[in-house]
Formats: structure tokens, sequence, C-alpha cells
């Protein structure tokens, strides 16, 4: 029989039956659609996690006060059990590291600000000229922060664009003076829209010298030094040397902790990466389920066509000939399962980027390849068994079973 | 010359503990064009020496030439082969495919056989004409009236031209004026050529034929050409 007339003829036995067809073809798109929306799902939550961390900088290594519990055992540590500050002069003192390119302290607190008789709570970053581009911050108006000695706490600021709405609505805010505080500082900047960045809402954010703000606050201790090394290379040799140069200047004492984006990242990568692929292999069993049902047909299918079985045996039709046309069956069920299920998960994932459009449920490439090979092959490699039944049948016993 | 040689025959079915003979030492020739009725009591093995002649089941013991060719030697594609090129079958209820036209049944055996659309549809054209069912082309088996459908049947069994054709009963399941009309059509291939070999029940339709086996547990009782 010719490729043509094989596929004519099982699209005819298929449409011939449009219940058990519909069934199976049903079961295939489940299956399918499942692993298009849940990798859809997994890898979404993969890219907006990877998407935040890398938001707040690029080749990032970050020293906070105190040592991190994973640390192990350190018998400096067990000496002196509250962990020394981090200064200004800590973090000017990491300006010196060879992989450092650019350092910024940071110390933050919350306060008020005040302009024309209008008031709203805002957080207070101090820090210096280099935080900005550090944390890839566009200003929209004016300079940044003034690049002169740290330990000098000019009276200015730049604000964050909803803080500038707020306060000065379609006026223009640099040159203003403000309240933060009991302190009258002069708008130098305005910062760019970006939104939501992990916890932490750049566009309500004042941003001040370090010293003004540990002058603000009564405090001379630092949050955080923000470290960028010099290459995606150097971070790690960047983290070594923040922790040595740090560990000198306490008395070899190493109460720090350092951590690197790049870890954060490869962490929550891996993790959320790890989650899809189970996600997938989960979706996958619903595939080989559908696999099964599939074979299941093409069985009844056989028993049901027994009578025309033989008869195309008797009208001369070698086994190979019915063995395909009940192979291409098969193939046909699943493979406008598996385009049903793949059209229904896009759509599925387009609604989920509709409902939340932060979300990038993108399915991921491997995930729908995947998903659509492993459809037609159950779909082909449980057709064979019925195929085979059906090619084996003796003409005699099948033409009688009418 | 002889088209069907058949000597020695045997076939044995086992129910159970039981042995059936439905085919005991049979010797048998057919001559190329004849017209041959076969007769019997219900269980004599009529249809099981139809089903041997047309290939569709293997003797236990004998040999069976067809065309001069030992066919009980042939593999189970080559059989498929013979069948699609040399025999046609009619059955008692038709065997149509219920989803498939009247058109599209009659071209089935050309499209097993790999035969081209374009040849096919000139064929079935002529045959639809040939069996007065040009008005029933797109009709389905269920939308056809018995003798109609044993017309697509015969339409059918003829359109690989093939020079034996086997029916086993053919109107078994058709009133007695449509059953003449079948017979009628038969009779006309065997006029023109073919080698008919008609199952029947029924003693008028086996007195037409010109010669009549009558078969009893296996074994042939009489056969008119050797009285
Ligand atoms: N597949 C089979 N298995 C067992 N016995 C069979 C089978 N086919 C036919 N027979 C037996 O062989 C004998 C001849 O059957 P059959 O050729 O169908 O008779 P007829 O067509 O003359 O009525 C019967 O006794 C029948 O029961
Ligand atoms: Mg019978």
């Amino acid at each position: 029989m010719r490729f043509a007339d094989t596929l004519r003829f099982a699209r005819d036995a298929a449409t011939g039956y449009p219940l058990r067809t519909a069934l199976s073809v049903l079961a295939m798109s489940i299956g399918v659609a499942a692993v298009v929306i849940l990798t859809a799902l997994g890898d979404g939550a993969r890219r907006y996690v990877v998407g935040q961390f890398s938001s707040i900088g690029t080749n990032l290594v970050i020293v906070l006060p105190g040592r991190s519990g994973t640390g192990g055992f350190n018998p400096a540590n067990a000496i002196t059990t509250t962990p020394r500050d981090l200064t200004i002069d800590d973090a000017g003192a990491l300006r010196r590291a060879s992989a450092v390119s650019r350092v910024a302290p940071l110390a933050v607190g919350t306060s008020e600000i005040s302009y024309g008789g209008r008031l709203r709570e805002i957080m207070v970053a101090g820090s210096t000229a280099e935080f900005i581009p550090i944390r890839n911050f566009e200003l929209a108006q004016g300079r940044g922060l003034p690049d002169d000695d740290w330990n000098r706490g000019a009276s200015v600021a730049v604000i964050g664009a909803t803080v500038r709405a707020e306060l000065f609505g379609n006026e223009p805010a640099v040159g203003k003076l403000v309240r933060v505080g009991d302190r009258r500082l002069r708008i130098i900047g305005v910062l760019k829209s970006v939104g939501q960045g992990l916890g932490m809402n750049t566009d309500e954010l004042v941003i001040v010298p370090v010293a003004l703000a540990q002058a603000m606050f009564n405090s001379d201790t630092l949050f955080r030094i923000l470290v960028e090394a010099r290459s995606r290379e150097a971070i790690p040799l960047a983290r070594e040397q923040a922790t040595e140069i740090i560990k000198q200047r306490h008395h070899g004492e190493e109460d720090v902790t350092v951590i690197t984006q790049d870890a954060i990242l490869a962490t929550f990568d891996k993790l959320l990466g790890t989650l899809t692929l189970g996600v997938a292999g989960i979706a996958a069993i619903s595939l080989a389920v559908a696999g099964i049902l599939v074979m299941n047909v093409m069985l009844v299918a056989v028993t049901q066509r027994t009578g025309e079985i033989g008869l195309l045996k008797a009208l001369g039709a070698p086994a190979r000939t019915i063995r395909l046309a009940f192979l291409a069956e098969a193939a046909m069920l699943s493979s406008v399962g598996a385009l049903l299920g793949y059209l229904l998960g896009q759509l599925g994932a387009f609604a989920l980027r509709q409902a939340f459009p932060l979300f990038p449920a993108y399915p991921p490439d491997w995930a729908v390849i995947a998903g659509l090979s492993t459809a037609l092959g159950t779909g082909l490699l449980f057709g064979v068994m019925p195929a085979r039944r059906a090619a084996r049948m003796d003409p005699v016993q099948a033409l009688m079973k009418h | 010359m002889a088209l069907i040689e058949l000597t020695g025959i045997e076939r044995i079915f086992q129910l159970g503990d039981s042995t059936v003979h439905a085919l005991a030492g049979l010797d048998l020739s057919i001559d190329a064009g004849e017209y041959v009725a076969v007769m019997g009591p219900s269980g004599s093995g009529k249809s099981t020496l139809l089903n041997l002649l047309g290939l569709l089941d293997r003797p236990n013991a004998g040999s069976y030439k067809l065309e001069n060719i030992d066919v009980t030697t042939l593999s189970a594609d080559e059989l498929a082969r013979v069948r699609s090129e040399r025999i046609g079958f009619v059955f008692q209820s038709f065997h149509l495919v219920p989803r498939l036209t009247a058109a599209e049944n009659i071209a089935l055996p050309m499209t097993l056989a790999g035969i081209p659309l374009k040849e096919r549809n000139t064929r079935v054209a002529k045959a639809l004409v040939d069996f007065g069912l040009d008005q029933r082309a797109d009709h389905r088996p269920d939308q056809l009236s018995g003798g109609q459908r044993q017309r697509v049947a015969i339409a059918r069994a003829t359109i690989m031209q093939p020079a034996l054709i086997l029916a086993d009963e053919p109107t078994g399941n058709l009133d007695r004026h449509t059953g003449e009309e079948v017979v009628n059509l038969l009779e006309a291939l065997n006029a023109s050529g073919v080698t008919l070999i008609v199952v029947t029940h029924d003693p008028t339709m086996g007195a037409r034929a010109r010669r009549q086996l009558v078969m009893e547990d296996g074994r042939l009782q009489s056969d008119s050409a050797k009285p």
C-alpha cells in the first residue's frame, strides 16, 4: 500500500470511531499540556528569581558583619561572641584589593522626608558615589553623590522616583531643599524608576552620603559593604581578598561573612532548575499514562476490527501493510494529541503571563521538545504491540468475527 | 489445463481432545474457466475447502497446485500476493468496510496492492457502471440494500481481474429475487472466462452450475464430472 493511502486509511479509521479517538487525543494532549505548563511555571520561577538577583548588580560581592553559621568552627570566634562592626574605614581598605573595581559602604535606616508641607516615610541609604553604578541604578535627572572624602557628609540627597513624584508632582526636584529627619538636604539627583527589587523598593529610597547617614542615625557602623569585582572571573579572588583584608583589620578574627551574588544565583538557578526538571518528570508520567491509554485504545480497535483485518488479508494485504496501517493510526492519535497539547500548554502559559505580568512563564525549549517527542515516542511504542497483534491474526479466524 | 489440483488434502482441527477431520483425503482437479457448485450438509467441510483454495488456510497434509505452482510451500507474504493478483472472494455477509464508500470499498484491493490513484479511479468508475452502482458510488454500506452490498462485494472481487472467484454462500443473506440477480452477475463473470466456485445450500442454484461437488464429512461424496 502506498504511504499516502496508508495515512488516509488510518485517518478514516481514526475518524470512524470518534469517541475512542477523542479520548486518546485528549489524554495525550493533557499530558503534553501538563509538561508545557508545569515547566513554564518552574522555569518562570527560576527566571524570576535569577532576574531579581541579577538586577542588584554585576559581579557583586557583599560583606556583612557577623560570621555565618556555616563557616565551621574557628577558635578566634570562640573568644569574642559579639562580632566587630564594619566601619567606613573597613570599606575604604577594600579599595586596595587588586580584584576589586568599586566599593560602596552602605548604612541604612528609616526616616521621614518633608517638602512644602508634604511628609512621607522613607528608607535612607547612606553610601558613596559608587553606590549607584554598583547597583546598576540610573539617574533620571541631576547627578549622583559627590566623589569626595567618605568621612565628609555633604548635605545632599538623591531621591527615588516615587519620592520625587509624591513630594514634587510636576515641579522640578533637583536643587530644592528638603528636610530629612532634622536635617536640611539639597536634592542633587533623581533615580530612574525601576520598581520592586528584592524587598527594597528603590523608588522610595533616599540616598545620602554615608557619613551623613551615620550622623543621622547616630552610629558609626555599616549595614553592608558592596564590592564589585573587576570581572566575573575575579569574583572568587575579590571574595578572598576582601575576607583577608577585613580579617587583618579585625586583629585576625574572621568576623564577617562575604557572599557572592554569583553563588546565590547559582544556588537558586540549580535549585529551581532541579525543581523544573522534577516537575517535568511528574508531568511526563501523565504522558506515559496517555501512551498506555493509546495502546489500550488500539487494542480495542484491533479487536473491534478483527473482521476487517481478516478481509484485508483475504484481499491480499501482507502483514507489513496491516502493521503499518495500525501503527500509522496510533501515531496519528498521539501526534494530534501532542500538537493539541502543545497549543493548550502555550495557551495556558500565555494566560499565566497575562495574569502575572512580572512572572516570565515561558516553557523552556528542552521541555517542549522532550514533551513532544515523549508523546510521539510512547504513542508509537505502545502502538507497536496492537499493530503486530493485528498483523499476526489468522485470516480465517478473523473473517469469522464479523 | 488444470487451474487447481488438490491431492490427498487433509485438514484437521483440534477441539479440546477431539480431532475433527474437516477435510480428509481430498483429491480434486478444477480446470480454468469452470463453474463449480460445492454442496453438502452443514459442517461437511465446504467452507474449509474454500478457505484452503483461497490460500487463507493451509492443509495439514497433501499438495495444492494453483496454476501449476505448489502453493503449500509459499510464505505468508507470497500467499498474500497470489490472493491479491489471482483470487477474488465473495462472502455471505458481504464484508464491506463500513466507513468506506462503495467506490472506496471496490477500490480497496487496488489500494492495498499499491496501484496509483488515477488508475484506481478509472477502473472503479468502469466497475460502478458495469455493476449498476454508478448512482451509489459515494454511499456507505449502511446506505445500501443487501443486493447492492453484494454487488459492491462482487465488483471488489473482480477489480484485480483474478483468475478465480470463490463465493461462500453469496446469496445466503439475500431474498430470492436479489439472490437471483447476484447469481446472474457471477455467471456473467464466469462466461467471460473467470473460474467460479460457489458454495451453496440452495439446490436450484447448485443445479445451474456446470459441475456439482457434494461433500460429506470432509470427503467428496459425489462429483458430477466423474459419474
Ligand atoms: N477453526 C476451527 N476449529 C475447529 N473446528 C473447525 C474449525 N473450522 C471448521 N471446523 C469444523 O470443521 C468442520 C467443517 O466446517 P466447515 O468447513 O465450516 O463446514 P461447512 O462450511 O460445510 O458448513 C465442522 O465440523 C467444523 O466444526
Ligand atoms: Mg460454511
